[in-house]
């Protein structure tokens, strides 16, 4: 029953955050600002846990490629489906549920606790379009960054292939290209959207509506992950099965 | 003017304002005092709108506050100004950024304009210098006069302030409760405030509301407080041991 109850505060919570929209040219620095903060701060470590991650899927499917007959092709070509279908989407969002997410919950959590929410309320401020919108129009741009990651991990596989002496740079990039499926792309990007969604709101949500002092705003953080990632996962299964399957 | 009728407030089934009648006299400092627990902040919170009512009406002006579609409510707030127990100060933002908010969000004022604004309401609050400081790096006293300079920057019709001098040593207190009166008296305004501490009370309390479990039990004015025989406000006087020791010294006619 509780669930269910969340679920229906979440669904109204969003219904709100689009009403009495906060002034456009200071919803216009909010927005960047979040831009900068959620995306553009999150380049460093993604793209450094990408090109590791990426050399790992190439070495190991390096490791099982046991029958001479078998392409060495196939190095670049598993590096680019893991990559593109799995891994940047899915595994990325997961990472952005601990840094950003936990972000965002504790962020708002501690406005929360310190009456913040509050004050912006009593100045006839809609608090939720002013501190959630622009996260959510920041994670419009969430995309650009798992384009960057697909880049990256498919250049770590490249690297580990070539300089660990597993296959040719030829045979990599051969592989890369090799049955390529432009819809896996859109597919990817669509996934990415949709998780872009939940990383803004399911964070939001459990900032804005904790109750408690300090210690329950590293609660709401954690709890906030939680579901998250849960979001993400059943999230990631339905969309496969609508636009894969 | 704010006027307040049978007003009545519960969670869960446990009711904490129990039908409530007062008003908020304009140009003046209204006090709503009371022991913790007494239900003063959801008392102001009913007022702020921030909490619904469970019967009863908040009337500003001859306008029910309850009866507002969701704009006028917004535009009402506008109106207001509120004093947080805490400040609650914007930490993302700097002192000047604080003050300029408002300005910022409901004016059509260039930002010269603004930091003008800004640096006029903090020279009236005696805080120089502090302009690009974060509010975590001011003291408590100067955060609550930052945020009481917040509360002022639009020109409000209503002012509120949530216990405004707690934790603030006497000196402060008192520099914090003269500052709101003399900006209640200039500007005409309706200012409401919680408090419990007595010495505020008696400095600035023009009309005061005391409240117990939820219900009215006084109301009168700080010349009023010492004369009355209501016992549950001199029970609540003469906690204090400062009060109580000039009432012994009245008595013994020192």
């Amino acid at each position: 029953m509780r669930f269910f109850k969340h679920i229906g505060a979440y669904m109204m919570m969003l219904a709100r955050v689009f009403r009495r929209p906060t002034k456009g040219i200071v919803l216009k620095e909010l927005i960047l600002k979040e831009i900068d903060e959620l995306i553009i701060g999150s380049l460093g470590i993604t793209a450094f846990i990408s090109l590791f991650m990426g050399a790992v899927v190439a070495l190991q499917t390096a490791l099982n490629l046991d029958n001479p007959l078998i392409p060495k092709s196939l190095i670049g070509f598993a590096t680019r489906q893991s990559i593109i279908l799995e891994f940047a989407p899915t595994f990325i969002s997961v990472i952005m549920a601990g840094k950003v997410g936990s972000n965002i919950a504790s962020s708002i959590g501690s406005m929360r606790v310190t009456e913040q929410i509050d004050a912006l309320e009593v100045m006839g401020i809609n608090p939720l379009n002013y501190l959630v919108f622009p996260k959510i129009i920041a994670l419009l741009f969430y995309p650009l960054l798992i384009a960057i990651i697909m880049f990256v991990g498919i250049m770590g596989g490249y690297m580990a292939a070539v300089y660990g002496g597993l296959a040719s740079a030829g045979d990599f990039i051969k592989g890369v290209q090799e049955t390529f499926i432009p819809w896996h792309i859109a597919y990817a990007f669509i996934k990415t959207m949709v998780f872009g969604m939940l990383l803004a709101t399911i964070p939001s949500y459990h900032g804005y509506t904790m109750k408690g002092g300090a210690l329950d705003v590293g609660k709401a953080s954690t709890t906030s992950f939680v579901w998250t990632c849960v979001a993400i996962i059943i999230a990631n299964y339905i969309l496969t099965q609508l636009l894969l399957s | 003017m704010i006027t307040i009728k049978n007003l009545e407030k519960g969670f869960n089934g446990e009711a904490v304002l129990r039908g409530l009648d007062a008003t908020f006299i304009k140009g003046k400092t209204n006090m709503i005092i009371g022991s913790s627990g007494s239900g003063k902040s959801v008392f102001l919170k009913c007022m702020l709108g921030l909490f619904e009512p469970d019967s009863g009406d908040i009337i500003y002006e001859g306008e029910s506050l309850l009866e507002m579609g969701a704009k006028r409510k917004s535009n009402l707030r506008k109106e207001m100004g509120m004093l947080f127990q805490h400040g609650a100060l914007f930490d993302s933002m700097t002192v000047e950024e604080n003050i300029m908010f408002p300005l910022r969000m409901f004016t059509r004022m260039n930002r010269k304009e603004r930091i003008e604004r800004s640096d006029e309401l903090l020279e009236r609050m005696n805080l120089t210098h502090i302009n690009n400081k974060k509010p975590s790096e001011i003291s408590g006293g100067q955060q609550k006069r930052v945020a009481l300079a917040r509360a002022i920057a639009n020109n409000p019709k209503y002012l509120f302030c949530d216990e405004p001098n707690s934790g603030l040593d006497p000196k402060t207190a008192t520099v914090i409760d003269n500052l709101i009166h003399e900006i209640t008296v200039e500007r005409n305004i309706t200012t409401v405030i919680i408090s419990h501490d007595m010495n505020s009370v008696m400095e600035i309390g023009e009309n005061i509301v005391f409240l117990k479990d939820g219900v009215i039990a006084w109301k009168g004015t700080n010349q009023e407080i010492f004369k009355t025989d209501n016992k549950a406000i001199t029970n609540f006087v003469y906690s204090s041991n400062l009060f109580r020791k000039v009432r012994e010294a009245q008595n013994q006619g020192l």
